[in-house]
């Protein structure tokens, strides 16, 4: 058994509930006990946070370590941005003694201080490296049958100094998560593009992120995919409700269903769509339903 | 009308440069700012580049210039996704992505700032999350059989005190608003 701090952030807990809920029920079988890291704030976001003051940035990410160092556990996180935040925090508070120290010296206002002495990993790295694709394969009770256009986001891969994929031009790991579960993985135009929502341009200037994402879209729909998988619920968020959004403003219509791979995981195991959060998702999860 | 009469508007003139711009973004970690040789890779590999008028090497050219007041108070500095495509094809190994941060926060530091962002930063530090809950998904955590409220600053009054604390040590929160004061 491996143990995880449980590092939930903001967009899983409060909008997409049913990836937290398919994490929790698939743990046991994966071999992964969770602790909870009581009272952890937003990781916080790098576009909304670390574009608008660095140093407020790596303090509150270092309180968030903090909170898994008291648990003596690795950060387990579900989310690209989370993982952005917290891996990189991490590594310039261990390497940079200066930047550690003016930290350090905020957080002792409020009794803490970073040691330095965990890591930080995102749920799709250990299913990949450390549960293994056969473990994977041997618990998925349905072999899906479904076409699915796979979305890295561009945290899980880059800055790849601190990650240790093969290539972060051309990944392969999801797409073999993916197929591990039965489905198809199709390969589409610009398929490594951003989906349009970081860097806070979601929040800050929506309608050129949803631009990108259009674009996105429209080259999955050119491929017949059934469904988009990703693995960061920001991009998850920004393909959902995006397409609700897109048919507003722009007046283009997609009607993909949107999963993140704790969800499909989930599925594959034997949980319901409403159990895996359906009722929280903008484009119907119903078009699967008779297909799994 | 005489040729320079026509070039105004479009031609720089040392007086608008402010030189010691480039400084600034040394002083926050931008030093390798200096190494960039104007190829043009990263407006090339830049997804917000494509649909805006977003370069992100003319973004660097302004800089090294001194352009400073016209790089801070352009809004397509804000197009940037962070998806790092830039920092990663970078033949002269510039962290063109960290630049842009340095750039940004020096913009915020000098009271520019998007509304929209604003009113995130106004859930961020009241709540501790910038995507709150709310009552409908705390009902479908309940079915979801997950506590209705998450064990995050949500849950925890006196972890979100301690959060605030850290905010307001870093004065963090007065550079959100100095947009407002500055108007």
């Amino acid at each position: 058994m491996s143990d995880y701090a449980l590092f939930l952030g903001c967009v899983i807990p409060n909008r997409y509930p049913g990836i937290e809920a398919a994490m929790r029920r698939l743990a046991p079988s994966l071999g992964i006990t969770l602790y909870e890291m009581e009272g952890a704030s937003c990781c916080p976001a790098p576009g909304v946070t670390r574009s608008f003051d660095s140093q407020t940035w790596l303090t509150l990410a270092a309180r968030n370590i903090c909170i898994a160092e008291a648990l003596g556990k690795n950060v387990l996180t579900m989310c690209n941005g989370c993982y952005a935040s917290l891996k990189e925090a991490n590594a310039i508070l261990r390497n940079d003694s200066v930047k550690r120290e003016a930290v350090n010296k905020v957080l002792s206002e409020v009794g803490k201080s970073f040691r330095g002495n965990i890591e930080v990993k995102h749920i799709v790295e250990v299913l990949y490296n450390e549960v293994g694709l056969e473990k994977i394969k041997s618990i998925a009770k349905r072999q899906l049958k479904l076409k699915a256009a796979v979305h890295y986001g561009c945290h899980i891969l880059k800055p790849s100094e601190l990650r240790e994929w093969k290539s972060h031009e051309r990944p392969t790991f999801l797409d073999e998560l993916v197929a591990a579960l039965g489905l198809q993985s199709v390969d589409y135009q610009d398929k490594m593009m951003c989906c349009g929502a970081g860097g806070g341009v979601r929040s800050g200037l929506p309608e050129v992120g949803l631009d990108m994402t259009k674009e996105k879209l429209t080259n999955i729909t050119r491929t017949g995919a059934d469904v988009i998988v990703n693995c960061c619920p920001l991009c998850h968020l920004q393909f959902d409700r995006g397409q609700v959004e897109i048919e507003q403003n722009l007046g283009e219509k997609f009607r993909i269903p949107v999963l993140h791979y704790l969800q499909l995981l989930g599925i594959s195991v034997g949980l319901t769509l409403d159990e895996v959060g359906a009722k929280a998702h903008n484009v119907s999860l119903e078009t699967l339903a008779s297909r799994i | 009308m005489s040729t320079l009469n026509l070039l105004r508007g479009s031609v720089i003139r040392s007086e608008d440069l402010q030189a010691h711009f480039v400084e600034e973004i040394v002083k926050a970690g931008g030093e390798k700012i200096r190494l960039c040789f104007q190829c043009g890779t990263c407006t090339g590999s830049c997804p917000s580049g494509r649909r805006t008028a977003f370069k992100t090497r003319e973004l660097i050219a302004k800089s090294l210039l001194g352009l400073r007041d016209e790089v801070l108070h352009d809004k397509n500095l804000w197009t940037c996704t962070s998806c790092y495509t830039c920092t990663e094809r970078c033949p002269r190994g510039i962290d063109v992505t960290n630049l842009i941060f340095i750039i940004r926060n020096i913009a915020v530091r000098s009271g520019v700032i998007l509304d929209r962002h604003k009113v995130a930063l106004g859930y961020l530090i009241k709540t501790g999350h910038l995507v709150p809950i709310t009552d409908n998904y705390m009902k479908l955590r309940g079915e979801l059989g997950l506590e209705e409220v998450p064990p995050t600053t949500h849950k925890h009054s006196e972890a979100l005190k301690e959060f605030q604390q850290l905010i307001s040590k870093l004065q963090f929160d007065r550079l959100t608003t100095s947009a407002e004061d500055n108007k």
